[in-house]
Order: C-alpha cells, then structure tokens, then sequence
C-alpha cells in the first residue's frame, strides 16, 4: 500500500493514492458551498463572541458589545409584563373591595391574581383547595369566624388572626375551663353542645351551665358571635373536631389559632386580590346584604 | 504492483485495466465523464388546438378561484367573520361559506383530504395523469410564466437565440424586464395566500402599511421566492426530479389507463413528405417534423414511448394533429389511448370505446370509496350538534359540607356554542334528588333544580359551577343536561358524579 495519486479517469479526479484490493479512494473536494458555509460559520461566530458573552473569565464571562444577558432578558420580559398588568392593578388599588363585584371583568382578574398568590402564600396552611384540615378553616364553606364578605375577608389578611405586634388584629381568647368547671360539669356542657346540631339528648344541666359559662361569647343558641371570632356551635363545621372528646379537650384546654398579618410582606392589591379569591371559592357572603342590616354589621374589628 | 489484472476477466472479454494505467502514453488522456447533466432550457412553441384552449380554461378557472376566493364575502352576522373562506388560525376557526369548522372537528378536514387523495388516485385509473398535465400548481404556473417568456421573448426561436446570445445591452433589458414580471407575479400569488389567513381587505392594507403581523411578510417572501424559483427557473425539473407524484403514478397506471400516446405502428418508419411521396409503402405517417417536441412544456419526445416526464398535458396531440391535418393525413397519430387499445389497434382490431375505459371496476371501486366518503362528510356535517357540554369535577376539595351539613360540590362546566349567536342555555340537573346548582356568576339564593344563562356567540364558556344536596346525601352518580332554550332545541349531556362523606 503505497501513497500513488493519481487523476481517476472517469471522474478526472485525484486519488488519495491508496488502494485496497484494487479498491481506490477519490479525493474528491469538498463542494464549494459547503466549504463556504464553514468559512461564514466561521466569520459568524467571531462576531458573535465579540458581541455576545463567551469567553469564561475568573468571574463571569466576557459581556459583549451588545450588554446582553439572559437574566437581563428576563428582567426586561418581567418589566414588560408589568407594564402590561399596570392598569389592571393600578384599577384594582383605586377601587374599593366592597364594589369590586360591580366590575365583573376585574373581579375575575382578582380572583385569577388571587389564586397564583394563594398557591404560594396560603396553601402551606389551607391547602391547595383551600380546603384546610384540622385547626386549619376550610375557605370553600360558608361559615366564617371573623366574616365572610370581602371587605371582612380583606381586614382578616391585612392584619392577621392573633397576630403578635399587629394591635389591629383579630383576637379572641377562650378561656380554660380546666379547673372552673369539674370534670362532670365539662361532659355535661360538651352534650349540651352535641344536643344544639342533635348529636346528642338535650341536657338541661349541660345547658345552664352554657348559658353561665359560654352564652356570652357564643350565645345563647351557641351561634356563636363574629365580633369575638367565637364559633358557631349548632352548625356542621368543626375546626377541632365534633365528638365528644374533641370538645371536651377543647373546653379543658382551648387551641387558638394564629394567622400571620399579611400587610407589610404582601402589597395592598395581592391582599385584595387573595380576599376576591377566597370569596369567589363559594362560601363568599355578600357586603351589601350586610350592611344594609346595621344589626348585622359584625365584621368590623373594634 | 497491486496490479488487478486477473486472467480470468481477459477471457471473459472485459478488459478490466485502468486505461490509463495499461496505456499511460499511447492514448491520448480519456475526456472526464460527467456524473451530472446538465439542465437543457426548454423553449416550448406556442400551438393552439382543442387541449391548448381546455387548459387555457382549466387555468382560467384555477387561477381564479385562487386569486378570488379570499375577497368573497358570506354574512354570517355580527358575532363572526364575514369572510367566505377564511382559515382563523389564531381563533382556531376554520369557514368556508356556510360550513364552520372548530378543532375538536379536524376530521371533516382529514376526510376532505382523504377525499382529495383519493379523487387523485380516481382520476389517474381513469385519465392518467390529468391532475398533472392541466391542473397541479407547477403545471399552472408554469405554464403562466412560459407565457410570460413568449410575451418578452418571442417564441420558441427567438428564445433558442436570445439564449445563446451574449450578454448585452438588449438581453439585459430583455432579462430584466422578463424577471420583473416573474416577480410581480410571484408576489401576486404568495400576496394571495395571505389572504386567506386574515380579513383580506384589513389586511391588504395593513400589509401595506407596514402594520401586518411579521408572520405574513415572511409567508410572502417565502412563497414569492419559492414561485419564482420553481414556477420561473426549476419548470419540468420539479415534475421529472422533485415530485413524489410521478412515481407513485407510474405505480397506479395500468395498460387501460388513458395516456398521451404515440402509435408507433402507424408512425413507424418516418420520413418527410417528399421520401414518403417516393416511396408510400416504405414510410409510416410520422413525418418526423419534430413539432410534438417542440411544443413540450417538459422537453420530451413523446414518439420514445410513455415515460416519467410526460405531464400528459397533449399539447403534443394539438401539434401533431395540426400537421397531419396539413399533410392530409387522419389525425390521432398522437393521442390519448390506453397500452391495451393500442396493442388492438396495432394488431388491427377496432378499439374499445371511451366509455369502457372509464367504467371498469378500478375506477367505480374508487369511485364508490370517494363518494362514500363525501356522503358521510356531508351527513356528518348536516347532522352535527352545535351544543356541547364538558364537565371537571373539583378533586381537591371533592366535596365539602357546608354549615348546615350540606355536602357541595365544586364543578367546571364548558359550554360550547357553534352559533354565532349568543344563545340562551339551560343546565339542569339530572338525577341526585334534592340537589341544587347555582354558578359564581348568581346569587346563591337562587339555587334551583336549573339554571339559565347566555352563552356567547361562537365560544365555549367555562363556568364554575356549585352542586348542593341535602345533608346526609351519599356519593352516587348523577348528569348535567344542557339544552338549548331555542328553536333548535339542542341538547347535550354529560355524567359525572356528585362525592360526598362516609364514602
């Protein structure tokens, strides 16, 4: 095998001047056009590394004529977007919560800003259904300890349920019962509260003690009272359980549960959007109906 | 060394040495043979005659309907557009005159298309290759822009000539001017294919005005350049190399397929009129004047028998009808004719009439499959609901008891109206005895067994929905019906199941 080129008679091209078994090579050329891609190829990439980032130094790579970078972009994209959410949100600060259902088209701009917010800020606690679970309320029924109209709802999320270092926040304390009432007295009262949604046999010891003991905060008929965020107890919704010893547990030794004050980590508008969210999941109460009762206006913290 | 010779090739009489190896300095170097050849210019002549004038109408009524078609108007109301065909890519509608088609209906699509494969596949059994010779876009176009060379250019001679000639003054303006309308009509027809996509007179002057989306200035460039290059330069070579068509054709042609042809019996020896005048009995009919080649739109001689680049335009037949017809001779020395005819024309016999041709089993079978097809389209289409409903039940809660001990259920309901009208809907509720329903665009209290709303022309409308049912209901299965509340009376209905605790 030996290096012989020689011009190939039908192609009148050269060998490459190896030969197997009689077997040749030609060395055929590169065809033009692709010889002249690879060179603009070339010419393109040593403009691109002058005008893009590309050579790795200690720190970063080199910048490039053009300043671009992907985190740039993004900024830019995000800024665009902004400015295309503007109005809407500039709309949605302008507007008092208590009409926004009067627009309907910002209202379910609300509701759709409120949910992206919900998924990240609330559903730790109420669950991605805002369904809740123990000691966690369910956001999707109609009964609300603090009030269930919008502008309620948005009180509750700016300044938190026994939220420490919120003075406008929701509170209420249930006393222990452990030690006021004797261990008898406490089964008597939790079968009177059984008796009120009929669980249980009316039990009138039970309920003189309630009436001395609790009528005052969640009344007489244990409905319960929004202006103390005091449940309602003849009513089918349990935030720590509906038997008998879960109300007992809860009589002896009341949980109390603390909801932080969003105003501060997030903006008024997320604060009205995640409040039209909530309301929209169902069990939203209307304001107007509300208000139009003054015996009714509980929902205003005092 | 590492010489191939091997006696056994030498008496097989193949002389397997390299020439240049066995006779380096005896024989002048061999001319390098060429792998490629090179395209011959075709310069078709102009000819008139019957086929001539039907393409001529073939190409009127094409051309037409594509270049008319998107300014047509069709009223469909205030709710859609009132484009007659238009192809709504950003709205996912699809309207042609009174038929609309939505995505979730692309089978009416596919079946056009299956219709149109098929129709292909029909017309080639019974005419051969008709769709090429009269109607595909390459013929069509091509045929424009060979006219357009005609009109700058002169014909077939003067074209020969300017071709050959050197560049000057006279071929540069020639060229120039000739290119330009090439590219006007180039424009023309990528302009027209926008047209289709968008309300065409919005969006000529849009296009215009600089205001178009960029998707239709780049559509234009790229169907003008692929006009130009395929309609103005590459010709009969997109038919002979590029097309898939002819091949799967050459498949489906059997010897009683239609074809351009030549009767070789009849034409066979040739000779000019002069020697046949000598000699009758020694000459065939063909007078060897070589008009049937130049008058091809591809640049074949027909007289060397069917082949891959004959479109079956029969312009040839025009061509050699009219000499004939100059000689005194009958005319159809060329002429449409199956393999099979032609073997009984060769052998005598009279051939079989037109009728039998076309009405052979392949092309009924064919035939029947098409029109099967069409019927079904056309029932499917005239019978389709223009109401539907979908239904998602909420998984995260899947229900939830409100203060009462009600359990609830959360659903999406999409309700879709074809019409493009707004239209008054009723969604009820079917089974799960004492339930309600109610949606978060109403009030709670009117909670009832139905509900009634709008749904918005020509759209599906999600809609959140609320299902109660008194307390202590168990999960079981129940449906929402949705009915028109108009003279149509549409109904649709779909089931779901309503979850509640203990289950």
């Amino acid at each position: 095998m030996m290096a012989e080129k020689r011009i190939d008679t039908p192609t009148g091209t050269e060998t490459v001047g190896h030969e197997w078994d009689g077997i040749e090579e030609l060395d055929t050329p590169m065809p033009r056009w692709w010889v002249w891609t690879f060179i603009a190829c070339v010419i393109f990439a040593i403009g691109y590394v002058v005008v893009y980032p590309a050579i790795p130094m200690v720190k970063k790579a080199t910048d490039g004529t053009f300043g671009w970078s992907s985190r740039g972009q993004l900024a830019a994209e995000m800024q665009a977007e902004d400015g295309r959410r503007a109005p809407m949100l500039a709309a949605l600060s302008r507007i008092p919560i208590e009409r926004l259902p009067e627009d309907s088209d910002l209202m379910q701009q609300a509701v759709a800003g409120g949910r992206a917010a919900f998924q990240v800020n609330c559903v730790q606690c109420h669950g991605s259904g805002a369904a809740g679970s123990g000691g966690y309320p369910n956001l999707n029924d109609d009964d609300w300890l603090w009030g269930g109209d919008l502008k309620a709802i948005e009180y509750t999320l700016v300044h938190g349920i026994r939220h420490p270092g919120d003075d406008a926040t929701r509170t209420s304390m249930m006393p222990a019962f452990d030690g006021i009432l004797s261990p008898a007295e406490v089964q008597q009262v939790a079968g009177h509260v059984l008796s009120l949604t009929g669980k249980a046999a009316p039990n009138p010891a039970g309920a003189a003690l309630f009436d001395t003991n609790c009528a005052s905060c969640h009344g007489l008929d244990g409905k319960g009272d929004r202006a103390f965020g005091a449940p309602n107890l003849a009513d089918a919704i349990w935030l720590y359980g509906s038997s008998q010893q879960q109300i007992t547990r809860q009589i002896l030794a009341p949980r109390h549960g603390v909801m932080p004050a969003w105003q501060g980590r997030l903006d008024p508008v997320t604060i009205k959007m995640l409040a039209a969210y909530v309301h929209s999941l169902g069990g939203g109460e209307d304001f107007v109906e509300v208000a139009e009762d003054p015996a009714v206006q509980v929902d205003e913290q005092p | 060394m590492n010489n191939p010779d091997i006696d056994g090739h030498k008496d097989a009489g193949i002389d397997w040495t390299r020439p240049s190896d066995s006779q380096p300095h005896t024989q002048p170097p061999v001319k390098p043979q060429k792998f490629f050849e090179k395209r011959k210019s075709v310069h078709p002549q102009r000819i008139d005659g019957p086929f001539r004038r039907f393409k001529w109408l073939v190409m009127l009524v094409t051309l037409g309907i594509y270049y008319v078609t998107p300014w047509l108007r069709w009223d469909r109301g205030p709710y859609a557009p009132d484009q007659a065909v238009l192809v709504d890519l950003a709205h996912r509608r699809f309207y042609m005159f009174g038929i609309e088609i939505w995505p979730h209906e692309f089978y009416f699509v596919a079946g056009l298309l299956i219709m149109a494969g098929i129709g292909l596949f029909l017309v080639t059994s019974a005419v051969g290759r008709a769709w090429c010779g009269y109607s595909c876009p390459q013929t069509v176009w091509t045929d424009v822009f060979q006219h357009i060379d005609r009109f700058v250019d002169g014909d077939r001679n003067a074209r020969m000539r300017l071709d050959k000639a050197p560049w000057g003054p006279s071929k540069i303006a020639r060229r120039a001017l000739k290119w330009t309308i090439y590219l006007v009509v180039s424009f023309w027809t990528g302009g027209a294919w926008i047209m289709y996509f968008a309300d065409a007179p919005t969006l000529t002057v849009q296009f215009w005005s600089g205001t178009a989306a960029p998707v239709a200035y780049i559509t234009v460039a790229i169907l003008t350049a692929t006009t130009f290059a395929l309609g103005g330069f590459m010709r009969e070579q997109v038919c002979i190399y590029m097309c898939p068509w002819p091949r799967i054709q050459t498949a489906m042609l059997d010897e009683k397929s239609l074809l351009v042809t030549y009767k070789d019996w009849r034409g066979e020896p040739r000779g000019s009129v002069k020697k046949s005048a000598k000699n009758p009995e020694e000459f065939g009919d063909c007078i060897d004047c070589n008009q049937c080649v130049a008058v091809c739109p591809t640049g074949i001689d027909i007289r060397e028998g069917p082949q891959i680049g004959c479109i079956t335009c029969a312009l040839c037949i025009d061509a050699c009808d009219r000499v004939m017809k100059e000689v005194g001779r009958p005319r159809g020395l060329i002429d449409y004719a199956t393999l099979e005819d032609c073997t009984r024309e060769a052998a005598g016999e009279t051939p079989r009439p037109v009728w039998k041709t076309l009405m052979r089993p392949r092309t009924l079978i064919y035939f029947s499959i098409w029109a099967a097809i069409g019927l079904s389209l056309m029932f499917a289409l005239g019978t389709r609901s223009h109401t539907d409903l979908t239904v998602a039940a909420d998984r995260n809660p899947p229900f939830m008891l409100m203060s009462d001990g009600s359990p609830r259920n959360a659903f999406t309901l999409k309700l879709r109206n074809m019409q493009s009208r707004p239209r008054q809907m009723e969604v009820s509720l079917s089974g799960l005895p004492g339930g309600v329903v109610w949606n978060d665009r109403m009030p709670r209290g009117d909670a009832a067994r139905s509900m009634t709303l709008t749904v918005a022309a020509d759209s599906t409308q999600a809609l959140r929905t609320y299902v109660l049912a008194p307390p202590g209901t168990a999960s079981q299965d129940f449906a929402f019906v949705l009915k028109s509340l108009d003279a149509e009376g549409e109904s649709a209905r779909s089931e779901t199941r309503f979850s509640a605790p203990g289950e």
